[in-house]
């Protein structure tokens, strides 16, 4: 997997889809959950997101908001595979 | 009420709760005998650190078994327990001052109970003793005199959350709450084998009562879970009822759509759903998009029209006002949206008229209900919703000068609109302004004064409101709110800051936040800020 589009799909899919505001200038590392950005119903949304494009499950002790929380974090747990 | 408990000693062996955890095999089951082992021991615990009958015991934060057993535990005393809704989502305790100072102030707790991570924040910013569950479960106190508790005494305390939520402990009394069990159970057709699986937050009325209180009381097992792993895992559930065999499970709208969106097909594989009695819809406006997004997701897995339910509840009532006849899906009704809003009428319309719409029904009255809109209209003419039943509540906690508006010649004001057709009752709006998002109901009041005290917010000048979310089945809060600034990295922060907040002190995650210049809000001719103005003016700029 190619990190760069990785990353470009999940913050477009992060701003547009979760934070509901396409404009919005994303930080690679800015907690998103626990600043309020986004709510934890929006982690089930990511995993079943992240699944259906790269195939890659997320299992349980992996979707927590501790790991999950930059956008750094979620690429670097997809890459993972 | 734990009499009922008490005399179901019959199958100490049996199960009385499985808790169950994501990740495969790893559920805790607890039996008959040990959860009334468990009661007794969080009882004496309780009198050892000082809880006497009628003393009002605060579970914060109530996850997990410890709090079950700490709520039983206070019952066996005489106490009166109250879970109280607690906005962590094991993020910083200490971010949750500002709330826990708001619970404190208001509950005229006893004492506060809490998991030990959130000890040393209690204790700072809360009056009365605060005491672990590890404290309670380890401690094996002296035997505690019997207490004999009369009908009509309060058995416990149910509050929502927000400081319009805090100031108002729903308090029931044990005639009440036998009463519910009783009625709800008649007509939910309730028998030996059924098996109740919920996600339910303990301090929601929902949660309580169908999820936990009547299972209990019945004998019958309950499975239970964190919302906080369910919410993030929704396929949990449905292992859940799966693996455990549950014929009946309770749910806000949302958590349909949310089911049906979020549950991978991996997840599924090799589960059956055949053996539901019924998926009861509750606690929010019933949709029928999001009740059909769930049968189209989980057909193939066993779902039928026939195992859909809803029911028309609320705290003051116990619970449950009205069910839909079990084995039968809610009955919809076509009506012209139009003769709704302009004349406050339900007529029918086809399906296919212009103006129409669809309102789900919640069902006939339960045993011992009885309902009438406003001080008796006729069927189809909308208004009031008003309850008179055997299962009311005794008064708001602490509250008595809120006694004179609750009740219509003897009517409870439920605050609802809505319409009855053929016996059933037709939910159709809700108390003025009224937020319900994920079926929680939230204050416009509440979060306005969060993002008034964030600094560059012009104070006074924000409004909230719900925002209706087809996909999500439920309603999205959005917060306007007037800023000077025009710098758009300050406006970002102060945007960033709205979030934290509302976060921190309410557990929301406000879905719009929207700053704006000192022109865009309109006021009332009082000069108020008008909500329902400001949300209409919103949407219409969003195109929506």
């Amino acid at each position: 997997m190619d990190p760069g589009p990785v990353r470009e799909k999940l913050r477009s899919f992060i701003v547009a889809t979760l934070v509901r505001d396409a404009s919005y200038p994303l930080r690679d590392d800015e907690p998103i959950i626990t600043s309020g950005l986004i709510d934890s119903f929006a982690l089930a949304e990511l995993a079943v997101f992240v699944e259906r494009e790269w195939h890659v499950y997320v299992p349980d002790p992996d979707l927590t908001v501790e790991r999950m929380n930059t956008l750094d974090q979620i690429v670097a747990r997809v890459l993972q595979g | 009420m734990l009499d009922l408990l008490d005399a179901d000693a019959a199958v100490e062996g049996s199960r009385a709760i499985v808790y169950v955890k994501p990740g495969a095999g790893d559920s805790e089951t607890v039996s008959k005998g040990a959860l009334r082992e468990a009661a007794d021991q969080y009882a004496r615990a309780l009198w050892s650190a000082g809880v006497r009958q009628r003393d009002v015991v605060v579970i914060a934060h109530p996850e997990g078994l410890e709090a079950v057993f700490t709520f039983l535990g206070a019952l066996r005393l005489g106490a009166r327990p109250s879970m109280f809704p607690a906005p962590s989502e094991k993020l910083d305790p200490a971010a949750y001052r500002a709330s826990t100072q708001l619970m404190a102030r208001h509950s005229g707790a006893r004492l506060v109970v809490a998991s030990d991570a959130f000890l040393p924040v209690l204790a700072e910013v809360v009056g009365c003793p605060v005491v672990g569950f590890s404290h309670l479960s380890s401690d094996h106190g002296r035997a505690v005199p019997a207490v004999a508790a009369a009908a009509d005494d309060i058995a416990f305390l149910q509050h929502s959350s927000g400081t319009t939520g805090l100031q108002k402990g729903v308090a029931l009394s044990h005639r009440a709450v036998l009463n519910q069990v009783a009625s709800y159970s008649d007509a939910l057709q309730l028998a030996q084998d059924d098996v109740v699986v919920s996600w339910l937050p303990l301090y929601h009325d929902m949660g309580l009562i169908a999820g936990f209180l009547l299972p209990l009381l019945q004998g019958l097992p309950l499975v239970l879970m964190s919302p906080f792993d369910w919410v993030k895992r929704p396929a949990l559930l449905l292992h859940a009822i799966h693996e455990h065999g549950g014929t009946l499970c309770w749910l806000p709208n949302f958590a349909y759509s949310h089911c049906a969106r979020r549950v991978l097909d991996r997840e599924i594989e090799g589960l059956s759903l055949a053996g539901v009695r019924a998926f009861i819809n509750c606690s929010e406006p019933v949709l029928d998009s999001s009740q059909r997004a769930f049968l189209e997701r989980f057909g193939p897995i066993g779902v039928k029209p026939q195992q859909l339910g809803a029911s028309y509840a609320m705290a003051e009532n116990v619970f449950a006002v009205t069910q839909t006849p079990m084995g039968r899906p809610p009955r919809l009704d076509h009506v012209d949206r139009a003769s709704l809003t302009h004349r406050a009428r339900a007529e029918p319309m086809l399906e296919s008229g212009p103006t129409a719409g669809v309102y789900v029904s919640c069902g006939p009255p339960i045993p011992g209900v009885q309902l009438r809109i406003e001080r008796g209209l006729e069927e189809r003419r909308v208004g009031e919703i008003q309850v008179s039943s055997d299962c009311m509540l005794s008064g708001y906690h602490g509250r008595p000068d809120l006694d004179a508006g609750l009740f219509d010649e003897g009517w409870y004001r439920t605050g609802d609109l809505g319409y009855c057709a053929d016996g059933e009752l037709y939910v159709v709006g809700r108390k003025k302004d009224l937020i319900i998002a994920a079926g929680k109901n939230l204050h416009p009041h509440d979060l306005e004064g969060v993002v008034n005290s964030v600094a560059g917010v012009h104070p006074g000048r924000a409004v909230a409101f719900g925002v209706a979310d087809e996909a999500e089945g439920t309603e999205l809060v959005a917060i306007v709110a007037e800023v000077e600034t025009e710098d758009p990295e300050s406006r970002r922060a102060i945007g960033r800051a709205i979030r934290q907040a509302l976060l921190e002190q309410l557990g929301l995650s406000a879905a719009y936040v929207h700053l704006v210049g000192p022109k865009w809000l309109l006021k009332t001719s009082s000069g108020k800020l008008a909500r329902a103005k400001n949300r209409e003016k919103w949407l219409a700029e969003r195109g929506g």
